[in-house]
């Protein structure tokens, strides 16, 4: 794709200072901002948490914290990294990059676009509050349920639940918000001759990320809502004596669950092959096969959602639909792989630093793949299910598949973004010591799961303390070599070496000719595309 | 897209309404955990009162604002600043609007067929031998195997579900003609005559206003005389949620129908420029459809 006019003026749009100027802000680079800012804070308040577990896993035994905090702790940590760090990240890349990448002159709606950040501080005050209270008295601390909510333990619970279902609520309005925001930009301000076969993959990625949202997103509202009323109003959804289900529950639950999955990665996968074409100095493989992978990952998506919880009892013939319909997801993600690997062959490569989270990025996230091809097995799960395995596999998805590419693609935008270079050497050594530390943390985790270590649970018997000693280790290294990140951040947006236009010598697509940093309003004439 | 390359965009200015929204989004939430507090810890009763005042504080809030921003929409609506490229994206968003507010129905609809075809059968179809509720037959409408307290007497899943031919039916009737009215007025707006937008505007208000009131008699009906509540095992529960936030949505459709017909009066539309109509318009055909939804699975079958 080549471009021909580009143009752009009103480089110094009026706007108000200081805090007024987020509060009120329509410019879809500062909305963008406060996204990954947020995602960034919530990112450490979630990983402070897990620390905590971690120095109580550090030895067998009870020592540091009572198991009911443990329990509360386990599940705003994940409620935190899913919703509030790793969400609002990706939708902080999509505002920022989605109309540079299509060649709009903003997003489509920017109110609603504000509104929709501004959901987020609310939501992560609803989160944190009932810790707070509990200090002072009121209530027993945050939800115990861990982040599924399960009936009856949710519906016995005290105020967290409440205030985790409002959260969750809040949250779910604003990704909703930001979906409808994304589908109207991509379909009505891409730039004259950027047909959709010739978008970007991360505009692809989000596009498909945001039809599921605006499909699972509402019927977690609705599930968590009739847990509301069980709770409050007397009804009978989750209680059999009414002739409700607690496991009708779970299936409302995943029916939002497993898509969610896709929803945290499809965006991330749109950063892949980009920054491998990129630093692989040669055109993509197989863009049309990708594209069609990403839509058959995101149907399967929504029609496989019993597989999380097998063990609570279907009939057989349930049980083995959604184990095939598991495993068929393995086709697409295939197709997917080669492309990518078909990607750096024979290229050019050069490894800076987004080059290697990315190489990175593909071998830990297939770990991730294939240890879930593994619980997908209906007789095999019935072992590994709730135990330490299935921890280590979605930390496998979710930190290498999830944080891991958000990490990527920040290295690989931040000089266009910030118009400054970062500190390689830093970016380097971050990703060696995220890398070597997040695999110490999470392979004794496989092998506490297959030797039958519960999650969730605080205390552990004796034969898996040497394990556990090495994962709460290399879970600090991991947690501490995150503030080298931090520090990269800070100071690429404060000074460095001056970035160019085109920032990567292999770069490709309409934000590379925009200058670094963009001008306030991106393409206020549209450019025209080949 | 080629059509818009020398256009400008509308970017509005920035805006301190989705902030102030969302924080009284936060005080409103906060407020009913703490007015409700006392259900699972008696000793959080002290927190009833500061409840009720944040979901005031917070319900003011919101809808205050919520008149502000609609107000600015329609000021820029007036003064022209929307032309078909702002037109072409409030459509689409619409669109996907109303698909995410069927994607929430179908949470209630699919907690109503679970219940209905295996949660209560299965409770009903167990050994006589293991069960302790040997009575329960499983079969729908039904209280579950809890039963029903009627005025102190346990009955074990007896139940008198809401008849789908008394007021259901004239409720079916009256929101299949206000999609009816609605779209007469549609044409008359098309053809630039001003009468027929406003009667048949003015008649679609009249029609959902007068579903609102039926639907109120119903309940009343249910509460003291049937006994049905939302207490009522999974009939009841599915009953009133389902019945309730569809009654929520015509309640928000009737307000932005009257909106919509102020605004016809004021002469806001033209043939050719009326997104707001148009929006409201579909909004309400959505609700339309999904009381037929309800009349289906829940009051007839």
């Amino acid at each position: 794709m080549s471009t021909t006019t580009v143009a752009h003026h009103d480089d110094h749009a009026e706007h108000p200072t200081g805090i007024m100027r987020w509060l009120t802000t329509t410019n879809h680079k500062d909305i963008g901002t406060m996204y990954l800012t947020f995602s960034l804070i919530m990112f450490f308040v979630g990983g402070a948490m897990i620390l905590g577990i971690r120095a109580e896993l550090f030895k067998p035994g009870l020592q540091l914290i009572n198991p009911e905090f443990f329990n509360q702790l386990i599940g705003v940590h994940a409620l935190i990294m899913i919703f509030a760090a790793l969400m609002p990240a990706a939708t902080g890349f999509a505002n920022w990059m989605i109309p540079l990448q299509i060649g709009a002159p903003d997003m489509a709606l920017p109110r609603l676009n504000n509104w929709g950040f501004w959901l987020l501080p609310p939501s992560a005050i609803l989160l944190t509050l009932p810790f707070t209270l509990a200090l002072f008295g009121i209530g027993d601390g945050a939800l115990a349920t861990g982040w599924t909510f399960y009936p009856p333990l949710s519906i016995q619970g005290g105020i967290g639940v409440d205030f985790a279902i409002f959260a969750v609520h809040l949250l779910g309005i604003s990704s909703v918000l930001g979906s409808i925001n994304i589908i109207v930009t991509v379909f009505n301000m891409r730039a004259p001759g950027m047909t959709l076969m010739k978008m970007p993959m991360f505009v692809w990625g989000w596009l498909i990320t945001a039809f599921l949202l605006i499909a699972t997103i509402p019927v977690l509202a609705g599930a968590v809502t009739m847990l509301l009323t069980d709770r409050h109003f007397g009804t009978h959804f989750f209680d059999a004596a009414g002739g409700g289900d607690p496991i009708m529950f779970q299936h409302l639950f995943w029916f939002f669950g497993h898509p969610e999955v896709y929803i945290l990665l499809l965006p991330v996968w749109g950063f892949i092959p980009q920054i491998l074409e990129t630093f692989s100095r040669k055109p993509m493989y197989g863009y049309k096969a990708q594209v069609y992978s990403f839509w058959a990952v995101g149907v399967l998506s929504v029609v496989v959602w019993a597989h999380h919880f097998f063990t609570s009892g279907m009939p057989v013939p349930a049980l083995l639909y959604f184990m095939y319909s598991t495993m068929a997801i393995s086709l697409p993600l295939a197709v997917m792989f080669f492309c990518w690997i078909k990607t750096m062959w024979k290229g050019s490569m050069s490894f800076e630093t987004p080059m290697l989270f990315t190489v990175g990025w593909i071998i830990l996230f297939g770990i991730g793949g294939l240890t879930g091809l593994v619980l997908a097995d209906v007789a095999a799960d019935a072992q590994y299910h709730n135990s330490y395995f299935i921890v280590a596999h979605f930390h496998y998805t979710l930190f290498a598949g999830g944080i891991m590419g958000i990490m990527a693609g920040t290295y690989y935008w931040l000089p266009k973004m910030t118009g400054h270079m970062y500190n390689e050497k830093l970016g380097k050594l971050h990703f060696w010591l995220t890398a070597i530390s997040f695999n110490l943390t999470f392979i004794p985790q496989f092998f506490l799961g297959l030797a039958g270590m519960p999650r969730r649970i605080p205390d552990y018997a004796l034969q898996f303390a040497e394990f556990n000693m090495i994962s709460s280790i290399a879970a600090f290294t991991l947690g501490l070599s995150q503030l080298l990140f931090v520090y990269n951040i800070v100071t690429c947006a404060r000074g460095g070496k001056k970035a160019t236009a085109q920032v990567w010598e292999g770069a490709q697509g309409l934000e590379w000719t925009l200058p670094s940093p963009p001008p306030y309003h991106s393409f206020t004439e549209q450019p025209t595309v080949k | 897209m080629a059509t818009h390359s020398n256009n400008q965009y509308y970017v509005p200015h920035g805006s301190i309404y989705p902030a102030i929204i969302a924080t009284g989004l936060l005080s409103l939430a906060s407020g009913f955990i703490f007015s409700v507090a006392t259900d699972k810890s008696k000793d959080l009763a002290y927190l009833q009162a500061p409840g009720k005042w944040m979901m005031i504080l917070g319900a003011i809030l919101i809808l205050s604002m919520v008149f502000k921003w609609m107000g600015a929409v329609i000021t820029e609506s007036v003064t022209g600043q929307f032309k078909s490229w702002e037109d072409k994206s409030f459509r689409i968003g619409m669109i996907v609007f109303i698909c995410s507010e069927i994607a929430f129905f179908t949470a209630f609809f699919g907690a109503l067929f679970y219940m209905r075809v295996l949660s209560v059968p299965e409770l009903g179809g167990y050994d006589l031998d293991i069960t302790p509720y040997k009575e329960f037959l499983g079969t729908w409408p039904s209280t579950g195997p809890g039963g029903m307290t009627v005025s102190g007497e346990f009955k074990p899943g007896v139940l008198h579900p809401m008849a789908a031919w008394g007021l259901p039916a004239i409720n079916t009737a009256l929101l299949l003609s206000s999609g009816a009215t609605i779209t007469w007025a549609h044409w008359g707006l098309i053809k630039n005559n001003r009468k027929q937008l406003i009667i048949g505007m003015a008649l679609t208000v009249a029609l959902g206003i007068a579903f609102l009131l039926c639907q109120a008699t119903e309940y009343h009906e249910a509460y003291t005389e049937m006994g049905l509540t939302l207490r009522s095992g999974a009939y009841g529960a599915s009953f009133f949620m389902l019945t309730g936030f569809h009654g929520f949505h015509v309640l928000l459709g009737t307000i932005m129908l009257i909106v919509i017909l102020l605004r016809c009066m004021k002469g806001h539309f033209t043939p050719e420029h009326h997104f707001g109509f148009e929006g409201v318009a579909w909004y309400w055909h959505f609700v339309d459809v999904v009381w037929l939804g309800l009349f289906v699975f829940v009051y007839w079958l």
